[in-house]
């Protein structure tokens, strides 16, 4: 940029733009009080915070908040559930689409692919609040389609009271995952396969190369890169185990009999910091989560560096 | 291009794969949508899949007879308008000025805002701040919340970074201010953008049920998503039959349940969605690709 405007001083040229300040201001402002104000906010975990004292007065405490987490008798249980369920998820949750995208893509009937496609976007747009109660309705005891269906297929003798089993807990809600996501999920996956060489698949077919096995040989490797940005995404977010399934699966954490297999740690802040209102202790549990989300995505990304492959950074 | 036989046997494979998953993704909708639409002691009986056998509009009836429904719908449809409209002026004039070239402290703002998406406080500091702001159980909070997205704004200053300058030169030397320039050039070009976000902001704050049930406590404040979670559980249930009685002895002689009204609620808070979801999809798919564009 021209010298002469850089000399001037700080306070003329902000006057000088001063409408583009203002646009940039209410945005500024706004971040700094709900994001930055919260991060600041995560030091009342040190503290014993009082509603009624607020931030300022409240007595600081140091580790005791963290302490008592470690040491409370359901810290391994619920640092179980996070990891299983975070990683049953990804395992399943994560190929699920990709699958769905290559079989789409060998589609050849534009009807039907459509069809295909208008469903199984659908459930994305769903809340989990209408989801978990179309799940409840199939897996009613009482009339539930699933029950009948087993049955009818001989499956069971008599219908099964799947959200009462903690053992069906897990595969229910990463099922209802899948269920919900899969779709929408294929989106990305589809347009990367749109975009790759249309003269591979040619070539290959030259060499006499079945369709099936171009899946396999072009369609996937073509796909890779997308994949493996997508796949450190999702191990850097491996550990919010999900929360808004969770809470509406157990019916509000209500439902007691599968509740030692449900709770996360990030259920388990609602819980203590909202529903129990341990405010500090709840803040400790949920400071100790974000330490663990950002070593995994930064070690995530570092081994996908290691192998040379695509990286976030 | 000829398929060879085993060719023919996967790709048969996988239209019977793909009929299924389509089966059960649209099923539960179907069979909610006509047991909603079912007398409820016939439901009770069993049996009822694809079509109403006793077809009824008593649940419906019901439903909406339950008076806090209409205050729930009205916030939310609040909520979702005013929180749409809000969100997409205040996040798209961030990245307009932002997009600007030589705006001072550029750079600062742009990480300072970019920072925020991958750290964040957490619920109960956020929790704190919003209680201490005194915006605990106010309307106002649910059109604050997310007011500013900065993956959103990320979106519009990529967009707007890509108008050409002539566009804005001719405004300028027409006599229009900068503020004139962003209302009267840029954001009337900006349509299919806006038209993107605003239908996935207006999704998501249709389908909020978390915020409103932790900073809300006043149940006249509280949205459709949060009611239904209500109702679904058990606690209101027994609320909502006894609201029910009174109003089924006089009229539909037991015929409702609860099931049939859940199913019934669930309906109500769904169906807009449904409604709009054509329009959607016609530009979800390109939204998706301009966020995953700024990886």
């Amino acid at each position: 940029m021209e010298k002469g405007i850089q000399k001037q001083p700080l306070g003329k040229r902000l006057m000088k733009q001063w409408d583009f300040q203002i646009m940039v201001l209410p945005a500024i402002v706004f971040l700094l009080i709900f994001s930055y104000g919260p991060m600041w906010g995560v030091l009342m975990a040190f503290q014993e915070y009082n509603l009624f004292k607020g931030f300022w007065e409240s007595e600081w405490v140091g580790f005791k908040h963290f302490e008592m987490f470690f040491t409370a008798p359901e810290f391994w249980r619920i640092l179980r559930n996070t990891f299983v369920i975070s990683f049953l998820k990804l395992l399943i949750g994560f190929p699920a689409p990709i699958i769905l995208a290559l079989m789409l893509n060998e589609i050849g009937n534009m009807l039907f692919k459509r069809v295909v496609q208008t469903i199984t976007y659908i459930p994305h747009f769903i809340s989990w609040v209408v989801v978990s109660g179309l799940m409840f309705s199939m897996l009613a005891v009482d009339n539930g389609p699933v029950n009948d269906l087993l049955i009818s297929l001989k499956f069971i003798d008599e219908p099964v009271s799947w959200l009462s089993v903690p053992e069906y807990f897990w595969s229910i809600l990463v099922t209802t995952n899948v269920w919900k996501e899969i779709g929408f999920g294929s989106i990305v996956y589809l347009a990367a396969i749109v975009g790759i060489d249309p003269a591979l698949y040619e070539a290959s077919a030259i060499d006499g190369a079945s369709r099936t096995k171009q899946i396999f040989t072009i369609t996937l490797p073509g796909i890779a890169p997308v994949i493996m940005i997508f796949l450190i995404l999702g191990v850097g977010n491996v550990l919010n185990a999900g929360f808004e399934d969770i809470m509406m699966m157990t019916r509000n954490l209500n439902n007691g009999i599968v509740m030692p297999v449900a709770d996360v740690i990030d259920t388990y802040v609602y819980q203590m910091g909202i529903m129990n209102q341990r405010y500090s202790y709840a803040t400790a549990a949920g400071l100790f989560k974000s330490l663990l989300s950002i070593t995994l995505l930064v070690s995530a990304n570092w081994i996908a560096r290691r192998f040379n492959q695509e990286s976030l950074w | 291009m000829k398929l060879s036989a085993a060719d023919k046997l996967v790709r048969t494979l996988i239209y019977i794969i793909l009929s299924v998953l389509t089966f059960i993704t649209f099923y539960p909708f179907w069979n909610s949508f006509v047991i909603s639409l079912n007398s409820g002691a016939d439901t009770a009986l069993g049996g009822v899949t694809f079509w109403p056998r006793d077809f009824t509009l008593n649940n419906y009836k019901v439903v909406f007879k339950e008076s806090h429904i209409y205050d729930a719908y009205l916030i939310t449809i609040l909520r979702t308008l005013l929180g749409t409209l809000l969100s997409m002026f205040f996040t798209a004039l961030f990245a307009y000025g932002l997009s600007r070239k030589g705006l001072i402290f550029k750079k600062f703002y742009t990480l300072f805002a970019v920072f925020t998406m991958f750290f964040n406080g957490g619920l109960i500091p956020y929790f704190i701040i919003v209680y201490e702001l005194k915006l605990y159980n106010t309307f106002l909070f649910l059109l604050l919340h997310g007011l500013i997205s900065v993956y959103n704004m990320i979106i519009f200053r990529t967009f707007f970074n890509q108008l050409p300058e002539g566009l804005e030169e001719a405004a300028k030397i027409d006599g229009c201010s900068n503020f004139g320039i962003f209302f009267r050039v840029v954001l009337p070009v900006s349509g299919p953008v806006i038209a993107t976000l605003s239908l996935f902001t207006a999704v998501t704050l249709w389908n909020d049920w978390f915020i409103p049930a932790v900073f809300i406590q006043n149940q006249h404040l509280i949205p459709l998503q949060t009611l239904l979670v209500q109702i679904i559980n058990a606690g209101t249930t027994a609320t909502l039959m006894t609201n029910l009685n009174s109003y089924a002895q006089s009229t539909i002689a037991n015929t409702v349940t609860v099931k049939a009204l859940q199913m019934a609620t669930m309906m109500v808070a769904t169906l807009p969605i449904l409604c709009v979801y054509p329009f959607l999809q016609k530009y979800f798919v390109k939204g998706v690709m301009i966020g995953s564009l700024k990886e």
